[in-house]
């Protein structure tokens, strides 16, 4: 988990720099990372952001780079035998890419615990708050952090999850195909169509594989 | 530390649509059966999504992204978490100071 809290960091305080430099106030940038928690669309948020602000379109955009945790709450309810129904709710509420990507992966080799979902997503969220927070007063000071590399931390932690999904030939072709759906929608079209287009592209793999075994047999 | 109305109202109405996508999947679950061929279709969301997620920085960013990422799928195979990912971050940050991009 040390890694997770290790790469958080970064992005939190590029998210309050950039946040800053469009206007918000410390307060304001600490309220959304506390709130929304949800970096992809608190990043697309300050691409859009207006003076004033419309709640419209940022509740709007909020929605839609964030479809994919339907998916992903789906994915990860049907493992949690061990929560309460009530800690299932609270656990989703802390549902971000990275702690879901753990826990999916925890899941997929022993049983998903409260206690362990606590352990990483609470330090995870405070830390993401934190790290925005001192992002937006210290923003101006701070580095490219392109020059170092930090940018790439995340993108490492997603690669090395995905290295241990990889199950052989018949999860080969769902990599595959949504590797080959993301990059060519990530070129034709803005936002993160690419992600649902990914994922729709696996499903779409794997139950292809799965007739056609059952064909063959 | 002010508090713009707008702003707050634009955060409350982001935090709302975060929390509707958060849980309607739980909800989804509850309703709908899930059957051997929807089982197979969860299953592979988590890997799809990730791969989804990498792929163009992966494969379509640069070629400092890209030896990174080869780099980080190759230290993932010996090392732990940690030491991949700092691997991946080392190699990204030198292929971009030899190649300048």
């Amino acid at each position: 988990m040390a890694p997770l809290i290790v790469a958080v960091m970064p992005i939190g305080l590029v998210f309050g720099a950039v946040a800053a430099s469009k206007g918000l106030s410390s307060l304001e940038v600490t309220l959304m990372s506390a709130l929304v928690f949800a970096g992809g669309s608190q990043f697309v948020a300050m691409d859009i952001w207006s003076h004033p602000a419309s709640w419209v379109a940022l509740g709007f955009s909020a929605l839609l780079v964030n479809i994919r945790h339907v998916l992903m709450s789906a994915s990860i309810g049907t493992k949690m035998p061990a929560f309460s129904g009530p800690a299932k709710y609270a656990a989703m509420l802390l549902l971000a890419d990275e702690i879901w990507a753990m826990a999916e992966f925890r899941a997929a080799r022993t049983r998903l615990s409260p206690a362990w979902y606590a352990g990483l997503a609470v330090p995870f969220y405070f830390v993401w708050v934190l790290a925005s927070l001192a992002g937006s007063i210290v923003g101006a000071f701070l580095g490219d952090p392109k020059a170092i590399g930090l940018d790439f931390a995340f993108p490492a932690v997603f690669i090395v999850l995905v290295m241990g999904f990889w199950k052989g030939r018949e999860n080969g072709a769902v990599l595959g195909a949504s590797a080959t759906a993301a990059v060519v929608v990530h070129q034709l079209l803005p936002g993160v169509w690419y992600i649902a287009a990914g994922a729709a592209a696996g499903v779409v793999a794997t139950l292809l594989t799965g007739w056609r075994r059952e064909a063959c047999a | 530390m002010t508090l713009d109305p707008n702003a707050f109202l634009a955060i409350m109405a982001m935090a709302t649509a975060t929390v509707l996508t958060r849980v309607a999947g739980l909800v989804l679950i509850r309703f709908v059966a899930i059957g051997p061929q929807q089982k197979r279709a969860l299953e592979a969301i988590p890997p799809a999504v990730l791969m989804a997620v990498i792929a163009p920085t992966a494969l379509a960013t640069g070629p400092a992204e890209s030896l990174a990422a080869l780099a980080t799928a190759l230290a993932a195979t010996r090392l732990p978490l940690l030491a991949a990912v700092a691997a991946g971050v080392f190699v990204v940050a030198i292929a971009r100071a030899l190649i300048g991009a």
